[in-house]
């Protein structure tokens, strides 16, 4: 069964409404960025759910190997000094 | 609905420990242990080939079931009896193809392709849930559907939103957060004919009551003693609820939603039992769940058929749309 004619895959992010960040919602297949864009509404923003919709390539996103989440993030969890809360302050300033 | 893959995995076998290394024994072992920590596992994560190989029939199946879902209640979208009857169908067969997208992109992510699930759905490779295998006669169907057929679904699919696989988990919080309307709809328009229709109104909603019972008691598989592949479902935290416990859910729930409608199911042996606080219901007919699942259904033939039938006529569209993006990117390239 051959793919290579099958639809391009685009990933769908969907601002639910002003002032919220776009979100990733989900993904579908579609020939051109038009359709993506008129697919996306009619897939992920049936019930009012989107203000704005964003359509990408799928093959156009990097993306991190699982298998590096150690190596990637582990660096961050002995660094206690970046959170406000590894400072005790005199209980009346302690408010700052 | 429409989990009943498992349970119609007869020829292959559960996790087999075909371990080849000490890496992958050892990847095996932390697979486990975050399936007993409750974890989600991502689409790029390590899963034991079973595992993948489990959800993706699964998946695919479900997928393929709300696609052939359209189909019985698409039947009455011509000739529902108001316009709002009519917006309501249409909106809620829309939703149905909604969700096979979802449960399409959720099964793209372990490795294969749309039109791979496609070309095993319309060769007969993959099977649908059984319950479309039957035909909507009467626009009390469309009621009947919505009320018991859903209603099932319903029970079936809310466990799945803790499903370890997170795509698929993802996919059916969204429908079930869409599919609460569907199973009021149903019940809506059934309610209006009781409470406000002809006699003969009401003989049509008890007729297909009749005929929506048994198919529906079905839809959640055989007795757990002879679902062999639910115990490794559960282990893999891709099934949360056994088939039986599930079942005796909707029977007590529906029980008691007929009595506020004002109809009866076709089970003499339907009694209250005190003892363990549910309701005892009959003998499945379970040769007949399985003559559906193996093609010999009243609309096993018709369904697939209108399937390809839809995908051979849309195979131009589909290329003439892939070539003209093509042109249009040539052109951004000159």
């Amino acid at each position: 069964m051959s793919t290579e004619n099958e639809w391009p895959l685009w990933e769908v992010f969907v601002r639910t409404k002003a002032g919220l960040d776009h979100k990733h919602c989900g993904s579908l297949h579609a020939a051109d960025p038009k359709m993506a864009l008129q697919m996306a509404r009619d897939v992920y923003t049936r019930r009012q759910e989107g203000s704005s919709v964003w359509v990408v390539r799928s093959d156009q996103i990097v993306a991190s190997d699982p298998s590096d989440k150690d190596m990637l993030f582990d660096p961050a969890e002995d660094k206690v000094y970046r959170h406000p809360t590894f400072y005790k302050l005199p209980d009346s300033v302690d408010h700052m | 609905m429409y989990t009943q893959a498992m349970d119609t995995l007869r020829e292959e076998g559960g996790d087999k420990p075909a371990l080849r290394t000490a890496e992958e024994a050892q990847l095996q072992q932390r697979f486990d242990n975050r399936i007993d920590a409750g974890e989600f596992i991502e689409a790029k994560d390590w899963m034991p080939e079973n595992y993948r190989k489990t959800l993706l029939r699964q998946i695919s199946q479900h997928a393929h079931s709300e696609i052939v879902g359209m189909l019985p209640e698409g039947n009455w979208i011509t000739r529902a009896p108001t316009l709002k009857r009519k917006a309501i169908l249409l909106a809620k067969v829309q939703d149905e193809g909604g969700h096979g997208l979802y449960l399409y992109a959720a099964a793209e992510t372990l490795g294969t392709s749309r039109d791979q699930m496609l070309d095993a759905l319309h060769s007969g490779k993959a099977k649908y849930s059984s319950i479309f295998n039957y035909p909507t006669l009467t626009w009390a169907d469309v009621g009947a559907i919505g009320w018991l057929v859903d209603g099932a679904a319903i029970m079936n699919q809310v466990p799945i939103c803790r499903c370890s696989f997170a795509p698929y988990a993802r996919a059916m919080v969204r429908i079930c957060r869409e599919e609460s309307f569907h199973q009021r709809q149903g019940y809506d328009s059934l309610l209006v004919m009781m409470k406000e229709g002809t006699e003969a109104q009401r003989a049509m909603v008890q007729e297909a009551v009749n005929r929506w019972w048994w198919p529906c008691l079905m839809m959640f598989g055989p007795p757990d003693d002879q679902s062999p592949n639910s115990v490794q479902g559960m282990r893999w935290g891709i099934k949360r609820v056994s088939n039986d416990t599930l079942r005796q859910k909707f029977v007590d729930a529906a029980m008691q939603q007929a009595e506020v409608l004002g109809v009866t199911f076709p089970d003499p042996d339907l009694r209250w039992n005190e003892a363990t606080g549910h309701w005892d219901y009959g003998a499945i007919d379970w040769s007949e769940f399985w003559r559906v699942v193996g093609g010999e259904g009243p609309c096993n033939r018709e369904r697939l058929a209108a399937r390809v039938r839809a995908w051979e006529e849309g195979e131009w569209v589909r290329e003439a749309a892939l070539a003209h993006a093509r042109k249009f990117d040539l052109k951004e390239a000159a």
